[in-house]
């Protein structure tokens, strides 16, 4: 092919999504806070400066150090460190990955499953589509964290806490996944019943293409705006949901913390001068909650045609 | 044998005070090469019938009786794995509207490329090549530089060229063109009206035109049928059905056009409308808009009969036709 036309690396730094950012202040620096919480995820173990789950490099004599600016502090560990003498900076680094892959992982799992069915049941309906939305339906009537805390709660008493323990990730994941797809499906019918009245659609099907190629070629690209808001919302969602299981001592064991459970550890000591333990981590969650949230408003006041973005 | 043969057609939609029949007792023949104009206002059941020889109407309707032989195939009775080999492959469609047939998110050349690969066993690039060469048959300027370009870069004319040269992809019989200009300005509109004549003459592919617009099927068609309540009632030569229109609806129709009113006068047209198809009157469905309608007109429904090149379903045309035998 030619080159006269635009690559898609220009493409993307040229396109209105990539201009209106630069416009939006909030915006921006959420999305550069995000990115930086996501780096400091990604490389904890070479970021942090000591490994939480070494036991050799834990000292109880070290535990509830301050952070660096009060009294009493220990240059090495730069947040203090908690009641077990862990370095709060390297096990809120590693919390903050926990809370991010399960939190990623889950909505993963939603968008598969509830993508999936609600592209189905869009496309195909009739019965197809009732059966699935009443499916939905009762799904939504239970709320996430009852499903999760009587399906954690059985797993810790039937399998053992040394079970749950190795397979808490994988659990939460599932679990928070496979409770919010109704949201998906929802979304996503109603997206696809939109685009399936539209005439490219009634093109392809004349160009001979089967009911699948349509649904996944044809109808998902032109839903992904849709799929892209409820994502960044129920990323958010799956870490808080997340957060509050581990708080609740039903996710992450304190061994391998999240920032849930790391919470949900200092929570014991705020009262006896002890603040960060539960303080800190918290502030990580509320600021990674909340650049997730406005980077969804942004992405949801661009991406949606019928909603002019405000220039500011 | 008749490239297209439909026989006795019956359209019905199904719906909460009964089926209604949007299509009734549809017939005709189309040789391989020849144009076929299918004329009528809004409501006519012009574009169910094209939809219809797909066999690709959407719930409710559904086709309730008759054959659409394609080639000797009956496109009623195949299974919907035999239908998609003749869909796009052997039998194309042009839309109304250029600006939504073609899919958004896709590129010209992803369009174009796919439709080649769901039916025939091609290389990436092979495709590509096929692909640059029908839009330069369409007489798109730069073809290679078009492939990589979305469709909300092209013009209402130049998407059009291109739905045009993506029916054209497989090299096609038959061609459904459903108001392919209606979307367009009149200087576009003549550009691909031509382009439309000469690539069916060139290639020997079957066109159905389903219009509104005299003219167009004048320029286009050889032979037209004027559908009025989804019946047909009147079919023959273009020629002769435009210059000398038998049925009173025809003649309403061509009276009707602008050009047929002095500047200054108020422009003609058939008073009141079509009848809706929930209730439609007994007898002639034309009758309560029509100027010579009798008794016999409010009672009985007329069938087709051929005088000469045409075929008409009036009871005041085959009442005159007798009269005149008899003298």
């Amino acid at each position: 092919m030619s080159n006269s036309y635009l690559s898609p690396y220009s493409r993307f730094f040229q396109s209105d999504l990539t201009i209106g950012l630069r416009h939006h202040p909030v915006a921006f620096v959420s999305l550069v806070i995000f990115a930086i919480l996501c780096l400091l995820a990604a490389f904890a173990p070479l970021l942090a400066p000591f490994d939480p789950f070494d036991t050799t490099q834990i000292d109880i004599l070290n535990s509830e150090r301050p952070p660096f600016w009060a009294e009493g502090a220990e240059p090495a560990f730069l947040f203090g460190t908690d009641d077990q003498g862990r370095d709060m900076w390297s096990i809120m680094l590693y919390g903050l990955r926990l809370s991010l892959i399960i939190g990623l992982g889950a909505v993963l799992v939603q968008t598969l499953i509830g993508v999936s069915i609600g592209l189905i049941s869009g496309y195909v309906g009739g019965r197809v589509d009732s059966l699935l939305m009443r499916l939905a339906d009762i799904q939504l009537s239970f709320s996430t964290l009852m499903i999760a805390i009587v399906f954690l709660a059985l797993t810790q008493v039937v399998g053992g806490r040394a079970f749950f323990a190795q397979y808490a990730p994988f659990l939460l994941i599932v679990i928070i996944g496979l409770a919010e797809w109704p949201q998906y499906a929802r979304t996503v019918r109603a997206t696809v019943l939109a685009e399936k009245q539209k005439e490219y659609v009634d093109a392809a099907r004349i160009m001979g293409f089967g009911p699948v190629r349509i649904m996944v070629r044809h109808i998902l690209p032109n839903s992904l705006a849709s799929i892209f808001v409820i994502s960044t919302i129920q990323i958010a969602n799956a870490i808080i949901a997340e957060a509050s299981l581990s708080f609740l001592g039903l996710g992450m064991p304190i061994a391998y913390p999240s920032l849930g459970s790391l919470i949900a550890s200092g929570f014991d000591y705020l009262f006896s001068g002890s603040w960060w333990i539960t303080t800190l981590p918290a502030l990580l969650l509320v600021v990674l909650i909340l650049v997730v949230n406005l980077l969804g408003d942004w992405l949801r006041d661009s991406i949606a045609p019928q909603h002019v973005p405000e220039a500011g | 044998m008749a490239l297209l043969s439909v026989q006795n057609l019956n359209v019905k939609f199904g719906g909460p005070f009964g089926a209604i029949t949007a299509v009734n007792n549809v017939s005709f023949e189309l040789q391989k090469g020849e144009r076929l104009g299918i004329v009528g206002e809004s409501g006519a059941g012009k574009s169910i019938t094209g939809f219809a020889m797909m066999n690709l109407l959407n719930a409710p309707g559904f086709i309730d009786r008759g054959k659409v032989l394609f080639d000797g195939q009956d496109m009623v009775r195949l299974n919907e794995r035999q239908l998609r080999k003749i869909r796009g492959n052997r039998m194309a469609m042009i839309f109304q509207d250029p600006l939504v047939t073609l899919n958004p998110v896709l590129t010209i050349g992803q369009q174009m490329v796919e439709t080649l690969m769901a039916h025939r066993r091609l290389r990436q690039d092979e495709a590509e090549f096929i692909a640059i060469q029908k839009l330069r048959e369409v007489y798109i300027s730069a073809p290679e530089s078009r492939l990589g370009q979305y469709p909300h870069e092209l013009s209402g004319g130049m998407r059009q060229r291109v739905i045009i040269a993506i029916a054209l992809l497989l090299d096609p019989d038959l061609i459904i063109a459903d108001e392919p200009t209606t979307a367009l300005d009149v200087t576009t509109q003549a550009d691909i009206l031509e382009l439309l004549l000469h690539l069916c003459m060139a290639n020997n592919v079957g066109l159905i035109l389903i219009t509104h617009d005299l003219g167009v099927v004048c320029q286009l068609t050889e032979r037209v049928m004027v559908m009025y309540a989804g019946e047909v009632v009147e079919t023959g030569k273009t020629r002769e059905v435009i210059n000398d229109p038998q049925h009173p609806y025809t003649q309403g129709l061509i009276s009707a056009l602008p050009q047929q009113t002095l500047p200054g006068t108020p422009l003609k047209s058939i008073a009141g409308y079509m009848p809706s198809l929930l209730s439609l009157p007994e007898g002639c469905p034309f009758h309560p808009r029509c100027a010579y309608a009798s008794p016999e007109c409010t009672r009985e429904r007329p069938s087709l009969v051929q005088y000469r090149d045409a075929s008409v379903a009036c009871h005041e045309v085959n009442r005159l036709h007798q009269e005149t035998l008899v003298e």
